[in-house]
């Protein structure tokens, strides 16, 4: 996209907003339907690819599930801390930007 | 009461097979296991399931194929069958919507596992065409005629699955760079 980092996906980041507490799968999507007002449902697909992928990078973890994948439970890294924040930065300067134009062509 | 039915769908007719199972589910009869282009359905309230259905990179019983069935069942789905490398869930409305690829890189990935399986089958249908057409016309043999051309039939057939699929990853290829 051009941006040193690139932007993270609108799940990607939802996801990791979630996992500022330990929260599985399905939390996960109940909880980002719930931050976005409904507006974004995650798909199981796309929720465990991004999980795996974001395990793979280290930013979230696996906590100990007790044999039972199912209620497997995940948590932000200090790495994932940092894209979230790192994000959050590109965001509030997406807004203000739109925010400095669209003002001002209001008036 | 169940009920079973046959029908057959090409792989690349996975929108349409899906289609069917969820007109199914929404007339009451919800699937219950599936093998080779047979479906068994049993009675549920009309509309109460929501179907999904998708293939997955590895087979079904390898571990992480394992690991994600058991990931998409915990998040309220049931696993209700498998062919080849195709998986079906079912999951009740009740507890919310079921998708599985809700984004545009999911889909173009899973398109490009389907027709990353159909190229190599449709090259090999078409080299052994032009073999056994090669042979048949040099030899005079009816045989190798006969199944040339079934092989070319084959390849025709697979290419235009092929190329269906292409389109609509290249349609949604597309709308990734505007969207998500």
């Amino acid at each position: 996209m051009g941006t040193i980092n690139g932007a993270l996906t609108e799940a990607v980041y939802y996801i990791l907003l979630s996992l500022m507490q330990p929260m599985h799968g399905y939390g996960i999507m109940q909880n980002v339907e719930k931050l976005s007002g409904g507006r974004l449902k995650l798909a199981a697909g796309t929720l465990y690819g991004a999980i795996s992928t974001m395990q793979e990078k280290g930013w979230i973890f696996a906590l100990s599930a007790d044999g039972d994948s199912r209620k497997k439970e995940y948590m932000i890294t200090d790495t994932g801390r940092e894209m979230l924040k790192s994000e959050y930065r590109r965001l509030k300067e997406l807004v203000e930007n739109g925010k400095a134009v669209l003002e001002e062509d209001a008036q | 009461m169940r009920q079973v039915i046959r029908k057959w769908f090409w792989a690349w007719e996975f929108d349409k097979e899906e289609q069917w199972l969820n007109d199914m589910a929404a007339q009451g009869k919800v699937l219950l296991s599936v093998h080779y282009a047979t479906y068994e359905f049993e009675d549920s309230q009309p509309g109460e399931y929501a179907i999904r259905l998708e293939m997955l990179e590895k087979f079904p019983g390898s571990e992480e194929s394992q690991q994600y069935i058991e990931f998409v069942e915990s998040t309220g789905a049931e696993f209700v069958g498998k062919v080849m490398k195709w998986v079906y869930f079912r999951k009740k409305k009740e507890l919310g919507d079921f998708e599985l690829h809700g984004d545009n890189a999911t889909r173009i990935k899973h398109l490009k596992g389907i027709m990353v399986l159909l190229l190599p089958l449709g090259a090999l249908n078409l080299f052994c065409a032009i073999s056994n057409l090669s042979i048949g016309i040099g030899m005079g043999s009816t045989a190798n005629v006969l199944c040339g051309l079934l092989n070319l039939a084959v390849a025709v057939l697979l290419g235009k699955g092929w190329s269906l699929l292409n389109e609509k990853k290249k349609k949604l290829e597309k709308d990734a760079q505007l969207f998500e």
